[in-house]
C-alpha cells in the first residue's frame, strides 16, 4: 500500500489549519471559515477514500505502520512518531473527520456572532489533529501525546468564554480530573515498558500474550492503570464528575468533543488493547461493574435535569457506560459499533440543542421551551430521529442495532449474565424515557418563548446528514443469520483478533431483539404518559418530600461532587492555605535569618557587624555609585575585579 | 583554547559593556548581546560538527585546555568540555541573550554596571560548567555568586536587600562545606599517592574508606543541594527569584540552579560513587518531596513570580530524582528536564517581568481578564504554562517521562508519588492562566501587547521547546557519552526492542481478485 505513505496528511491538515489560524493576525471570518472547511473537508474526503481503498482488500486482518520519524532512541526505549492504520483506527478516523466536518460547518453559522471566531476554529482544528494522532498512534507514548493534547483542547474550549469565571472553573475541573486518570496511565506506561521492554502497542500485545498468563498480576496491574486513564477521559465512575460541567463550552464543542469523539477515547484505548484486558479477567469484571453503575447513575440523573445540555451530557456518560459494559464482557466489536452509532445520534442531539439555543437566545432550560414543533419543524424531526436512535426504537434506528448487540453479549458472556441483561434493559427504559422527555417538553405543549432566529442551511444540512446516518448505519451491524457476525463486527475482528467469541443462537438473538424493543417502547410510552398525557400526576408527585429529595439527589448526579468537595477539595484547600507561607522557610526565618539580621542590627557598631555590614555597605555604596559613576568605590571595585581577571588571564598565558 | 577564550570573552565583554555606558545608554545592551551572541556562534560552530565524533574510552572531552596555575599545590587551569557541558554552555549563552532582551526596557539605572554583572555571572557559570580542577571550580563557583548578589541587591524589587542576604548566606554556607570537602579530598589523595593535586581526572580514582567517602560526598552534596534547590534547603530561592530583576530571575532559574544539578552529575557522583549509591534513596525521596511540596506551594501563591519560583522547586525535584535513580533513562531525563526547565521557566520569568513592567504589580489578584488586552502575551504564556505542566510535545514532558520511566524501575513507590506531582503541576499552571488572563478585567487594564523583539524571543523559545519535545534525539546524543561515564546503579537496562520487530508490522493482504 504505497498510498498509505501519505496517510500523515490527514492529521497534518487540521494541524496546519491550527498553525495558520494561530499565527496569522486577525483574519476575516470568511477566510477563517473557508480555511477550516477546506482542511476538514479534505481530511474527511481523504480518509473516506483511504477507507474505501483498504476495504477493497477484503476482510483479512491488516495493520499498516508508517514511521514518520523516531521520536527518541535511548537504551532500548525507542518510541516512534508512527501511524498505525487498521480497521479500528480507520473507523475512528472516519468518525472524527466525518463528524468533525459536519460540526465545523454547523459552527461556522452557530459561532458567527462571536468576537473570538478565529481562536475558536484554531482550537477546533488543533483538537481534530490531536484526536487523529491519538487514534493513529502506533505506540503508547504517541497515543499519550494525543491523549493529553485533546485534554488541552477540551480545557481550552470548555473555558472558551473565559470572562465568566465559572467556565474557567469547569475547564480546570475537566483538565484536572482527567489528569488524575492520566497520572495512573503514566505509571501504567512505566510498568508496561519495564515489564515488556516496549511501548509499541502491537508489540506490547504480542509480548503480553507470550509472557503473561491469564490472570497474571502484572496484566491486572497494567490494565487497571490503563483503565484509570480511560475512566477519566470517558467520564466513568469515579471520575465522571467533569463532563456535566464541561457543557459550559460552546455547543458545537459539546457535540464534537464531549459526545462524539474525545470522550470515546477511553473506549478506544481499551478496545485497542483488548488483548491485554483479555489477560486480566479481574479488570474486566471491574469494567463491567463501572460501566453498569455509571450507565444507571447517569441515565437516572438525566431524567430530572432541566438544562437540555446537561440531559445530553448525562446521556453521553450513560451511553459510554454501555460501551464499557460491552468492553467488560469482552465484546470490543460491539462497543466500537455503539461508539460509531452513538457518535452519529448524540452529535445530532447536541446540534439540535444548539439549534434550540440559537433560536431562543441561549435558553437552555427545558421547562422554558415548549411548542417548538411548528416553528422549527426541521429541528423537531432531527430531535425525534436522534431521540429514537438514542432510545433504540426497533429496526428503524441505528441505536437499536448497536444496543441490541451489547445486551446480547452482556447476557451470554461468562462475565455477564441475566442480572447484567436486566440492568441493561432497565437502562434502556430510562434512556427512552429521558430522550422523549426532552422531545415532549421542548417541542410539544404550550409555546413559551418566541423563536428569534431559525437555523440556516449550514446548521440544518449537518443535522440532516447526521439524522440520515442515525437511521441508516445500523444496518452495517445487522446480519441475516444470528450465528454469523455482522459486516461491521467482521470488520472489527480483522483489527481485534483476540476477541472472546460467544456463539449466539437464533433463539437468543430473537429474545434480545424482542426485549430491547419492548424496553425502548416502554420508555417512550412512559414518557408520553408522564409528559404528554397526564403531566398533572408528575406535578402532584413532585410535592412530596421524598420525591423532592430523590430529585435533588439525581439532579446532582448522585452527589459525587459533594463527596469530593468534602473528601478531596477541602483538605487540599486547607493544606494549600496552610502552605501559602512556606513552613520550611519559617523555620529558617526563626533559626537563621532573624537572629542573623537581629545581631547585625544590634551590633551596628560591632566588629562582627562591620565584617558583614561592611561588605553589604560596600556593595550598596558601589551600587549607588555605579549609577552615578562618580565616586571612587566603583573604580575600586572594578579595579579589584579587573585585577583578578587579569591575574587569571596572566596565569593562563604565562604558565 | 576555545574554552578559555569563551570565558575571557565574557569577562572582557563585561568590562566593555560597563565602559561603553559613556557612549550611550543602549551601548551596554548591544555590547552584551553581541558578546553572548558571538560566544554562542563560536562555541556552536566549533563544537557541533564534532558532537558525534568523540571516542569515549580514549578521550572523554570534546575540547580540553590545561595549563598549570599554582603548581605548588597541583592546581591547574584545567578546562574541559564534553557533550553535557556543551549543552549547558549553549543554554547559558542562549539565556544570556534572553536576559538582555528581557532587561532592555526594565533596567534604566546603572545600565553599564548591570550588564557587567550579567556577563560576569555568565562567565562564572560557564567556568563552573567547564572547570575540571576542583580549586578552579570553586573559584568559579564563588565568582558567579558575587555579581548575582549585586544584581539582586541593586536592581531588585521591594525586599531586595533581604533576599540578596538570604541568597548569599545559603549559598555561602553550602560553598564552605564544599570547600572543606575539596581540601579534605586533596589531602586524602596526597596521603595515598604523595601527589598534591586538585585535578578532577586525577582525583577520580581516589579510593576512600566508606565513612570518609560519605562525609566528603555530603560536603559536595550540601553545596549542590542548596543550589538545586532541594527541599528543605530551598527557602532562599522564592525570595531571590521574586526579588531579582527579570534578567536576574531568568539567569537564576535557568542557569544557576543547573549548576547544582551539573555538580551532582559531574562531581558528587563520579568522585564518590559508592557513597552516592548508598545515599541515593535519601536523595530520591527528597526529590519527590520537592516535587510535591513545590507544587503545593506554587498553587498557594498569589505573586506571579513566586508561583513560578516554587514551580522551579518542583521541576528541580524531578531532576534530583532522575540523577539519583541511577540509570541512563532517568539521568538523560534529568538532563532533558534541566534544559527544558531553563527554556520554560526562563520564559515564564521573562513574562513575569513584562507583566510587571506593564502593570507595576505581580499580584495575580489584581490581574485577570488580560487575554483580550494582550492576546499575544497571553497565548505565549499559555504555551509555557503547558510546557510547565508537562504537556507531551514540548520538551519538559520528555524529561519528566524519562525520569519517571527510570525511577519506576528502581523504586515503584517513589515513581508513583512523583507522578502525583503531575496533577499538582496542572493545578498550579492552570490557576496561573486563570488568575492572570482569564476572568473579568476588573481593574480595567489597558496596556500594550508584546513588542516585536519580545515576541520573537519568546517565539524562538517555543520553537526550541517544541523541537526538543518532538525530536529530542540530538540532545540525547550529545549528552550520551558524558552520561554513560557516570556510574549507574540499580537494575541493568532492559534488553529493549529488537529493531527487526519494530520495523513494519504490516501483514498486508494480497491484492483483491
Amino acid at each position: 500500500m504505497i498510498m498509505l505513505d501519505w496517510f500523515w496528511i490527514i492529521p497534518a491538515l487540521p494541524l496546519a489549519g491550527f498553525l495558520v489560524l494561530t499565527l496569522a493576525p486577525s483574519l476575516s471570518r470568511a477566510t477563517v471559515s473557508g480555511m477550516t472547511l477546506a482542511t476538514s473537508t479534505l481530511a474527511a474526503v481523504l480518509s473516506a477514500s483511504f477507507a474505501v481503498a483498504l476495504l477493497q482488500q477484503g476482510f483479512h486482518p491488516f495493520g499498516h505502520t508508517r514511521i514518520l520519524w523516531t521520536w527518541m532512541d535511548l537504551e532500548g526505549f525507542t518510541p516512534r512518531i508512527a501511524l498505525y492504520v487498521d480497521a479500528l483506527s480507520m473507523t475512528m478516523v472516519l468518525i472524527i473527520t466525518g463528524v468533525g466536518v459536519l460540526v465545523q460547518l454547523y459552527a461556522i453559522e452557530y459561532m458567527s456572532d462571536d468576537p473570538d471566531y478565529q481562536r475558536f476554529f484554531a482550537y477546533m482544528n488543533l483538537f481534530v489533529g490531536a484526536m487523529l494522532m491519538l487514534v493513529l498512534a502506533d505506540n503508547f507514548l504517541l497515543l499519550f501525546l494525543g491523549w493529553e493534547s485533546v485534554g488541552l483542547c477540551s480545557y481550552l474550549l470548555i473555558g472558551f468564554w473565559y470572562r465568566d469565571s465559572l467556565n474557567g472553573l469547569a475547564a480546570r475541573k475537566a483538565f484536572i480530573v482527567n489528569r488524575i486518570g492520566d497520572a495512573a496511565m503514566i505509571v501504567g506506561l512505566c510498568l508496561v515498558f519495564t515489564e515488556l521492554g516496549t511501548l509499541d502497542i502491537q508489540a506490547t500485545l504480542r509480548r503480553a500474550g507470550a509472557e503473561w498468563t491469564i490472570g497474571d498480576p502484572m496484566a491486572v496491574a497494567a490494565t487497571v492503570l490503563l483503565l484509570g486513564g480511560a475512566v477519566g477521559k470517558s467520564a466513568q465512575i469515579p471520575l465522571q464528575v467533569w463532563l456535566p460541567d464541561a457543557m459550559a463550552g460552546p455547543t458545537p464543542v459539546s457535540a464534537l468533543i464531549h459526545s462524539a469523539t474525545m470522550v470515546t477515547a477511553g473506549v478506544y484505548l481499551i478496545a485497542r488493547t483488548h488483548a491485554l484486558f483479555a489477560l486480566a479477567p479481574a479488570t474486566q469484571a471491574v469494567i463491567v461493574v463501572i460501566g453498569t453503575t455509571t450507565m444507571l447513575l447517569a441515565a437516572s440523573s438525566a431524567l430530572v435535569q432541566r438544562d437540555i445540555k446537561r440531559v445530553f451530557a448525562y446521556s453521553t456518560i450513560s451511553q459510554l457506560g454501555y460501551m464499557f459494559m460491552a468492553l467488560g464482557v469482552g465484546a470490543a466489536g460491539a462497543a466500537i459499533f455503539h461508539l460509531f452509532t452513538h457518535a452519529c445520534f448524540k452529535a445530532l442531539l447536541f446540534l439540535v440543542a444548539g439549534a434550540l439555543m440559537f433560536g431562543l437566545h441561549h435558553e437552555q432550560d427545558l421547562l422554558k421551551m415548549g411548542g417548538l414543533r411548528r416553528e422549527l419543524p426541521l429541528v423537531f424531526w432531527a430531535a425525534v430521529i436522534g431521540a429514537a436512535s438514542l432510545s433504540g426504537l426497533p429496526f428503524i434506528t441505528a441505536g437499536f442495532f448497536s444496543k441490541d448487540q451489547i445486551l446480547l453479549q452482556a447476557w451470554i458472556s461468562p462475565n455477564g449474565g441475566p442480572w447484567l441483561l436486566i440492568a441493561g434493559l432497565f437502562g434502556s427504559v430510562l434512556t427512552a424515557l429521558y430522550s422523549f422527555r426532552v422531545v415532549f417538553l421542548a417541542f410539544f405543549g404550550d409555546k413559551q418563548r418566541e423563536v428569534t432566529q431559525a437555523p440556516g442551511w449550514r446548521m440544518t444540512v449537518p443535522m440532516g446528514i447526521l439524522a440520515a446516518l442515525s437511521l441508516g448505519v445500523g444496518w452495517l451491524g445487522w446480519s441475516a443469520k444470528a450465528e454469523e457476525p455482522s459486516w461491521f463486527l467482521r470488520l472489527m475482528d480483522t483489527a481485534m483478533p483476540v476477541h472472546q467469541p460467544y456463539p449466539v443462537t437464533e433463539a437468543q438473538a430473537g429474545t434480545i431483539a424482542f426485549l430491547a424493543s419492548a424496553a425502548a417502547l416502554l420508555g417512550v410510552g412512559w414518557a408520553y404518559l408522564a409528559y404528554m398525557h397526564r403531566p398533572a400526576v408528575l406535578d402532584a408527585m413532585g410535592q412530596s418530600e421524598a420525591v423532592r429529595m430523590i430529585r435533588q439527589f439525581l439532579l446532582r448526579g448522585w452527589a459525587f461532587n459533594r463527596i469530593y468537595r468534602w473528601t478531596v477539595q477541602l483538605p487540599f484547600r486547607v493544606l494549600a492555605r496552610a502552605a501559602k507561607v512556606d513552613i520550611v522557610d519559617q523555620g529558617y526565618e526563626r533559626v537563621i535569618m532573624h537572629p542573623f539580621l537581629r545581631i547585625a542590627d544590634l551590633n551596628r557598631d560591632d566588629v562582627l557587624d562591620r565584617v558583614y555590614r561592611g561588605l553589604t555597605r560596600l556593595v550598596e555604596q558601589s551600587a549607588i555609585a555605579a549609577r552615578r559613576l562618580q565616586t571612587g568605590h566603583v573604580r575600586w571595585y572594578a579595579t579589584v575585579l579587573v585585577a583578578g581577571a587579569l591575574g587569571l588571564a596572566g596565569f593562563a598565558v604565562l604558565a | 583554547m576555545i574554552l578559555v577564550s569563551l570565558i575571557a570573552l565574557l569577562m572582557l565583554g563585561g568590562l566593555m559593556a560597563w565602559g561603553s555606558e559613556r557612549a550611550g545608554s543602549h551601548w551596554p545592551r548591544w555590547v552584551t548581546l553581541g558578546t553572548a551572541f558571538v560566544g554562542l556562534c563560536a562555541i556552536g560552530f566549533d563544537t557541533i560538527p564534532h558532537l558525534g565524533q568523540v571516542d569515549p574510552p580514549s578521550n572523554p572531552w570534546l575540547r580540553e585546555y590545561s595549563v598549570p596555575w599554582i603548581p605548588r599545590f597541583g592546581i591547574g587551569l584545567h578546562l574541559a568540555m564534553d557533550g553535557l557541558s556543551f549543552l549547558l554552555i549553549a543554554l547559558t549563552l542562549l539565556l544570556g541573550i534572553v536576559a538582555v532582551i528581557a532587561s532592555w526596557t526594565e533596567i534604566t539605572t546603572g545600565i553599564g554596571f548591570f550588564h557587567f554583572n550579567l556577563l560576569w555571572v555568565l562567565a562564572g557559570i560557564a567556568g563552573v560548567f567547564l572547570a575540571m580542577d576542583l580549586f578552579l571550580f570553586f573559584v568559579f563557583w564563588e565568582l558567579m555568586l558575587v555579581p548575582m548578589y549585586l544584581m539582586i541587591s541593586i536592581w531588585g524589587h521591594e525586599r531586595r536587600s533581604y533576599a540578596a542576604t538570604k541568597f548569599f548566606l545559603f549559598t555561602q554556607a553550602g560553598g564552605l562545606l564544599m570547600l572543606i570537602s575539596i581540601l579534605a579530598l586533596s589531602i586524602v589523595h596526597y596521603r595515598q599517592t604523595g601527589v598534591t593535586t586538585f585535578d578532577y581526572s586525577l582525583l577520580l580514582g581516589t579510593s576512600l574508606p566508606p565513612q570518609t567517602e560519605l562525609w566528603l560526598m555530603l560536603g559536595f552534596f550540601a553545596a549542590f543541594a542548596v543550589k538545586l534547590p532541594m527541599v528543605p534547603l530551598h527557602p532562599w530561592l522564592p525570595d531571590a527569584h521574586t526579588e531579582a530583576p527579570t534578567g536576574g530571575s531568568i539567569i537564576l532559574a535557568g542557569l544557576l540552579l543547573k549548576t547544582g544539578a551539573y555538580g551532582l552529575l559531574r562531581f558528587a557522583i563520579p568522585l564518590f560513587p559508592n557513597a552516592s549509591e548508598t545515599f541515593a534513596v535519601v536523595a530520591m525521596t527528597l526529590g519527590v518531596v520537592g516535587i510535591l511540596y513545590g507544587a503545593l506551594l506554587a498553587f498557594a501563591q498569589t505573586d506571579f513570580k513566586r508561583l513560578v519560583a516554587y514551580s522551579s522547586v518542583a521541576h528541580l525535584g524531578f531532576v534530583l530524582l532522575g540523577i539519583y535513580a541511577g540509570n541512563l533513562h532517568a539521568r538523560q531525563g534529568a538532563i532533558m528536564a534541566m534544559i527544558a526547565h531553563g527554556l520554560s521557566t526562563g520564559a515564564l520569568f521573562m513574562i513575569a517581568g513584562l507583566l510587571q513592567e506593564r502593570l507595576h504589580t505581580r499580584d495575580m489578584n489584581r490581574m485577570g481578564g488580560l487575554w483580550p488586552v494582550m492576546p499575544k502575551l497571553s497565548g505565549v504564556t499559555l504555551v509555557f504554562s503547558m510546557a510547565s505542566l508537562g504537556i507531551p510535545g514540548l520538551a519538559n514532558f520528555i524529561g519528566e517521562f524519562l525520569v519517571l520511566l527510570g525511577t519506576y524501575r528502581v523504586n515503584i513507590l517513589l515513581a508513583v508519588l512523583a507522578t502525583i506531582g503531575v496533577v499538582g503541576a496542572a493545578l498550579y499552571s492552570l490557576i496561573l492562566i486563570q488568575r492572570a488572563f482569564h476572568g473579568e478585567n476588573t481593574e480595567g487594564w489597558k496596556v500594550p501587547d508584546l513588542g516585536g523583539t519580545q515576541f520573537a524571543t519568546l517565539g524562538a523559545m517555543i520553537l526550541f521547546s517544541l523541537a526538543l519535545g518532538l525530536y529530542p534525539q540530538p540532545l540525547l546524543n550529545a549528552a550520551q557519552p558524558g552520561v554513560a561515564r557516570i556510574q549507574t546503579w540499580g537494575d541493568p537496562p532492559t534488553t529493549g526492542e529488537k529493531p527487526a520487530e519494530a520495523s513494519d508490522t504490516t501483514t498486508s493482504a494480497p491484492p483483491g481478485p
